[in-house]
């Protein structure tokens, strides 16, 4: 299309890899989710919440997976928000075939059906395991430390939304610092969750040396397809992390769910990084740094951090406590917004 | 062995849940008005045309301003686009470069020779402008669209007006402004040169027009009395700019031969014309010094003007008058701006060398052409009022530019002319011309600027500086292809939607229906919760939330 | 074919020719020989097209035949007591989910205290679950109801639990006879599930049912069991034309034509007890017995025609239904309603106290005189427990009572 003669490849666009699909761009360079075609795993009339974090990186990950392996995936799904509002009897909001057992056991089925495809000669079909903070953190850790020991042949997806959401926001081992939940209130001379040693299930996968371990969030999509696109193309046990805003949760207006998910990147709270076979592999950089009391300030479980009352000194050591974790993420996983200034990942230029 | 009852569910049955009745508000698309297109004094669709631009539609996208404008090649460089002073890319890194993707497209068009077709088929009504400047040009084209015989007559002895006589070359190569006017005429225009009108009235009955445009601009130039020893010596820019224009040889960009100002002139005024005097004077050959009164953010001239200007050498004294002119030399007085911003005089002389004064100080309407009209009414200073349709007093004659209260700018001018046109069009139709209403003004505070890449913006080049202070070569050069096409891809398509998918895919409950290209965007309503992501995720602010009647 | 084998052996070779697909295995005593010798099977290759996997809990285990059942493969697992524990919310899973999963159950008493010795007191927790139980009293018939229980269970859509005393039968070597695998394929054909998970026609499988459905689900899983009332010794009299031997069915009557007193028992106690009813018939007594088979479906109709003739019923059983007393005695009393008939209850073997003849000969004596406490504990140390209910009401907070006994023992205590 070059009218002056000149041979310079396009290089820019508007949007770039940012956004979810793009006029622009070829085809093959929007995201799975751009395209009218896509296989929507998860479809509407499901119970949600308004602005579910979950649904949607469900349906993020799971069409990513389809195109993945060509529509041949079977889903195991632990009990939790996730499983209640898509199956409530007579409706189902699945498209693509899924079984929920129990809360703790997902990785343990999902086990079980990958053994059963490999022995039945289906072994094109490719499994994939979901649950929630709860069920993987706590409930479900021993099945799925014992799912990667094995190096079972399962992607496992974590939607973390940082506490027992479906129940009624009861804290879990994912819940950060200081947060309110309904077992930890913001109540009282000490209020929101405990300040523990935290449980980075990222790391404990690592620990197993399994193929492949990655963190996304729902902020961002390109990011988020191509590490269930990269990970099915390993077989072995996989581990993804995706943070899920919840908005009922965290106290946030539905609407910024998203915008959420971003600061908590942006902010190096939650890092995003890849790991091979226990060692990190690749960070997302930051790209606008942001201070982290801009992600809280917008969550309502951590409004009594900046309250006038209470336990003043208390509350912005809790601020400090969260900071100081983002800080270093920053440095633990290279995320280094400095050196890395320009956040075009460039479509086609190579 | 046979499915479980209940506990085992056939797919997507849930599409019988019809979430829409959660919502207490919903998502609605709506074009808002970018912030370029609110500024374009002509009225341009600068979106519009960017979104084709961006595409590599650089026909479509050319079409798309000629719509509003028939001169882009021109605008592109000697409009001061205050369309890049209200872009809200501003706000997240730099304005985009839009007159420079503008020149891109009018320097294409008239390389490929790319005409536009007629709205209409021939009224024939016929319609007099007088005056071949920026805003007579564009009523003449916009009448001429729109199926009517126009005639335009100009005074002087070549159309351009103050395209011509008023900007110099280095600005706005004649080659260009050329090709702009012989499209005009290919389209069936009629320009007669050395056409002085005197009496309006007269010269309808005599052509049979059914209305008159008239945009004779202000070409007259104010003077103040300075003492001085030979008047000779004291010219006044405009008289300079014409000279230049009209000398002989200057081709290609030399000064005209034989054309010799002085060797050290002082400009005496701060807009646009001062600068152009001082920077034409300097590439005569002079030494030039400009002299204004106030400061230089005051000075009405644009600052990357004032900027050029120093870079090419002129000096410039700020806050000092003119007293008197002597031999060789003149008298300077200090100024100082008191409690208010006004210039006052401090007593303070100073003497500057200098061969000959040009004067800058304002231009005026001449009057004569509609003074003699009873129900014309002119202000003082000659400006003539017009309705909001752009008609004078007297029914069936419009007048535009710079000789009705506006600013004066050339966009402003072409601007005046589309509307006058569409005026008159309902004029001679016995309708009413009513603009169309405007949507809300795509304010940054809607936009969500995350999804843009970073992206600096690109540099027009610029002509080295011996070429700068010897020739009339065109001093700031155009972009190619493709940084055009990067600057085209920079705008963020304030207010509308561009089809980035994005609330496509962030809607959790899937309840947005993708049309197809070109098609946008549709909300399914029987499964949208309200939940505000759409709105908020869509960069370029394309989505609204409006509370449901519940 | 004839072997002599372990009982656990038996058990895994019957497995292994039915043909599973996966098999998983979390160790426990007393099940651990039979996932042991289907690891060696299929390493060496003697069970092909299979998979064995170590999981890290009983919970896995099962979990993980739930995900392989699911997904339209022949699916096996074992556990026993406190293993069938942890996997309980499994186990209800399973048959809530109508997934054909066979699982022995090596009975071993639940603790604390820790005990690895048999009773049916595991089998007995989860009674009510929803899985088919069927309990063995002999090793042969241990191997040949894992054939009729792959069967059954995929015909019906619904698990089955195979009870086998743990040690007295998986740690028994006898002569047994191991089909061949074509007797076996010609038995028992290939799986042939609704595959539940197919991309090819998708499902979700485990939804969340509220109470306007509840109830019919749960009837729907009783009618199972009702069916499998009619199936059962269908199956079993298929399976003796097969292979010429009865195996399984509801229940085994032994000499209770023209019994006065009948015992009621199940497991591996029945062949004792038959022992003494031979013993005790040659002496003239009017004595039977029926071996329970298969618990759940309870066969209450069977029973109450095999009972309804006698004076009185005497229940041997393996589980004290702590605060009541007999849980199979429970069960044939229901099978009773209608009929005026005493039945005593006789709590033998906790913990794997052995049962001897000589006691059961002294209990059935004092059954047919009417002589038995309700309910009876059989070979009860009265002296260790008379010390150690005068010991608790001496102290306050006396602590775990075996301890205490213990304790009282060691210091000689009287």
């Amino acid at each position: 299309m070059s009218i002056d003669g000149s041979s310079q490849r396009i290089k820019f666009y508007q949007t770039g890899t940012w956004t979810i699909g793009n006029r622009l761009l070829d085809p093959e360079q929007r995201t799975v989710q751009a395209s009218a075609d896509r296989s929507n795993a998860l479809t509407c009339g499901h119970r949600a919440c308004q602005g579910c974090g979950e649904a949607l990186a469900a349906r993020y990950a799971l069409d990513a997976a389809l195109r993945a392996t060509d529509g041949r995936l079977i889903a195991v799904n632990a009990t939790g928000c996730l499983e209640v509002f898509t199956t409530p009897y007579p409706e189902s909001s699945w498209q693509i075939p899924w079984l929920h057992s129990l809360f703790g056991n997902a990785a343990a089925v999902a086990s079980g059906v990958a053994a059963a495809l490999r022995t039945s000669g289906r072994e094109d079909i490719r499994v994939v395991a979901q649950g929630g903070d709860g069920g993987t953190t706590d409930i479900g850790l021993g099945c799925l430390s014992g799912m990667f020991e094995r190096n079972d042949d399962v992607l496992y997806i974590c939607y973390d939304n940082e506490a027992y959401m479906n129940t009624g926001v009861q804290r879990s081992s994912a819940t950060p610092p200081g947060a309110r939940t309904a077992t930890t209130p913001a109540a009282g001379p000490r209020p929101g969750n405990d300040r523990g040693t935290g449980k980075s299930v990222p790391r404990i996968a690592m620990a197993h040396d399994i193929p492949y371990v990655a963190t996304a969030t729902v902020a961002d999509l390109h990011d988020l397809e191509a590490k269930v696109t990269r990970a099915m193309e390993f077989h072995g046990s996989r581990y993804i992390h995706i943070l899920v805003p919840c908005p009922l949760g965290w106290g946030s207006e539905p609407a910024v769910t998203i915008r959420l998910a971003r600061l908590a990147t942006e902010s190096g709270l939650f890092p995003l990084f890849e790991a091979e076979h226990g060692q990190v592999v690749r960070s997302t950089p930051i790209r606008h740094l942001t201070p982290v009391a801009d992600y809280l300030k917008l969550q309502k479980r951590f409004a009594h951090l900046f309250k006038a009352n209470g336990n003043q000194e208390y509350a912005q050591s809790g601020l400090h406590v969260l900071q100081a974790e983002a800080s270093r993420n920053i440095s633990i996983y290279n995320l280094n917004p400095a050196a890395s200034a320009d956040g075009d990942r460039g479509g086609i230029d190579s | 062995m046979t499915r479980e009852f209940a506990s085992t569910l056939e797919p997507a049955t849930s599409l019988l849940n019809e979430t829409g009745s959660w919502r207490t508000e919903r998502p609605v698309f709506v074009d808002r008005l970018p912030p370029c297109n609110h500024a374009c004094p002509a009225g341009e669709n600068c979106q519009a045309w960017l979104y084709r631009a961006e595409e590599g539609d650089y026909h479509g996208a050319w079409e798309q301003i000629m719509v509003d404008n028939p001169l882009p090649a021109v605008m592109g460089r000697a409009c001061y686009h205050p369309c890049e002073t209200e872009c809200n890319r501003a706000q997240v890194d730099e304005a985009v470069g839009i007159h420079a993707i503008e020149r891109f497209l009018g320097d294409l068009a008239i390389r490929q020779g790319w005409n536009i077709s007629l709205d209409r088929t021939e009224s024939g009504r016929r319609v007099l402008v007088v005056g071949s400047g920026p805003s007579g040009l564009s009523a003449a084209y916009h009448l001429r669209r729109l199926g009517h015989s126009v005639t335009v007559m100009e005074a002087g002895p070549v159309a351009g007006g103050m395209m011509r006589f008023g900007i110099p070359k280095y600005r706005l190569p004649r080659e260009v402004l050329d090709a702009e006017v012989r499209r005009l005429t290919a389209l069936g225009i009629e320009i007669q040169t050395d056409a002085k009108v005197n009496d309006v009235v007269e010269t309808m009955g005599e052509g049979g027009y059914d209305a008159c445009f008239v945009a004779i601009g202000a070409h007259l130039a104010k003077r103040v009395d300075i003492p001085a020893p030979d008047a000779g010596k004291i010219l006044d820019a405009l008289g300079l700019l014409r000279q230049i224009e009209t000398g002989s040889g200057g081709r290609n960009g030399e000064a005209p031969e034989g054309l010799h100002v002085g060797r050290r002139i002082v400009v005496y005024g701060g807009g646009n014309t001062a600068i152009d005097a001082a920077r034409s004077a300097r590439r005569l050959g002079s030494e030039a010094v400009i002299v204004y009164r106030r400061t230089r953010d005051r000075a009405p001239a644009h600052d990357f003007e004032i900027q050029e200007a120093l870079e090419e050498g002129v000096q410039i004294h700020w806050l000092s008058t003119i007293k008197s002119m002597d031999e060789g030399q003149l008298t300077i007085e200090k100024m100082r701006l008191n409690t208010e911003g006004w210039p006052e005089p401090t007593g303070e002389l100073e003497t500057i060398p200098g061969d000959a004064l040009i004067l800058a100080l304002g231009q005026d309407v001449d009057t004569s052409i509609l003074g003699r009209i009873p129900d014309v009414t002119l202000r003082k200073d000659g400006i003539v009022e017009v309705d909001r349709n752009m008609m004078t007093g007297h029914p069936g004659i419009f007048a535009g530019g710079d000789m009705v209260p506006a600013e004066r700018t050339i966009t402003v001018a072409v601007g005046h002319g589309k509307k006058a046109a569409h005026c008159i069009d309902a004029y001679l139709n016995g309708t009413q011309h009513r603009p169309s209403p405007k949507h809300e003004l795509a304010d940054f505070s809607l936009l969500n600027t995350w999804y843009y890449n970073d992206a600096d913006r690109t540099v027009q080049p610029v002509l080295g500086e011996i070429r700068r202070r010897t020739t009339f070569e065109e001093v700031v050069g155009g972009l190619d292809e493709s940084t055009a096409l990067f600057e085209a891809r920079r705008c963020l398509s304030c207010g509308n939607c561009f089809e980035c998918d994005n609330c496509f895919g962030v809607c959790p409950d899937n309840a947005i229906i993708k049309l197809g290209p070109g098609r946008r965007f549709e909300v399914n309503y029987d499964f949208c919760k309200g939940c505000g992501m759409c709105a908020e995720e869509c960069p370029c602010g394309a989505i609204e939330m409006v509370p449901e009647a519940i | 074919m004839l072997k002599q084998i372990e009982g656990s052996r038996g058990i895994a070779e019957a497995v292994a020719l039915c043909r599973p697909k996966v098999i998983c295995a979390y160790p426990i005593t007393p099940q651990t020989h039979i996932v042991e010798n289907l690891s060696e099977m299929v390493r060496t290759g003697e069970l092909t097209g299979c998979e064995f996997i170590n999981v890290e809990s009983e919970f896995a285990a099962l979990s993980v035949a739930i995900g392989s059942s699911a997904t339209g493969v022949r699916s096996y697992t074992a556990t026993s007591s406190q293993g069938l524990l942890f996997m309980a919310e499994a186990v209800y899973n399973a048959s809530g989910l109508g997934l054909p999963i066979v699982m022995t159950l090596g009975n071993r008493a639940i603790g604390a205290p820790i005990n690895i010795w048999n009773d049916h007191s595991d089998a007995m927790a989860l009674k009510d679950a929803g899985w088919i139980m069927l309990f063995a009293e002999t090793n042969q018939e241990a191997l040949d109801l894992h054939l009729q229980a792959f069967l059954l269970a995929e015909e019906l859509g619904c698990p089955v639990m195979v009870n086998v005393d743990g040690f007295i039968l998986t740690h028994a070597y006898e002569r047994l006879d191991v089909p061949t695998q074509e007797e076996v394929d010609a038995f028992l054909p290939p799986f042939d599930p609704a595959i539940l998970l197919d991309p090819d026609h998708p499902l979700s499988v485990g939804a969340m049912v509220g109470p306007d459905a509840f109830m019919e689900v749960r009837y729907l899983a009783h009618h199972k069991h009702l069916r499998a009332l009619a199936r059962i010794p269908e199956i079993a009299g298929d399976f003796a034309q097969v292979f010429g031997r009865e195996s399984g069915g509801l229940i085994h009557e032994y000499r209770t034509g023209d019994a006065d007193t009948i015992v009621v028992a199940m497991g591996s106690v029945n062949g004792t007890i038959k022992d003494v009813v031979d013993e005790l018939r040659d002496e003239g007594h009017n004595i039977g017995s029926v071996a329970v088979t298969s618990f759940r479906p309870f066969p209450l109709q069977t029973v109450h025609v095999a009972l309804e003739h006698a004076s009185r019923v005497v229940v041997v059983e393996k589980n004290l239904a702590i605060g009541l007393g007999g849980t199979l005695a429970s069960n044939v009393r229901m099978a009773l309603r209608g009929a005026e008939l005493p039945v005593q209850t006789v709590i033998a073997g906790l913990g794997g106290r052995p049962i001897t003849a000589r006691s059961l000969r002294k209990a059935f004596e004092e059954g047919e005189r009417d002589e038995l406490d309700e309910p009876t504990f059989l070979d009860l140390n009265w002296e260790v427990v008379g010390r150690e209910l005068i010991r608790v009401s001496e102290t306050r907070r006396s602590g775990p009572t075996a301890e205490g006994v213990l304790r009282a023992t060691a210091e000689g205590r009287p």
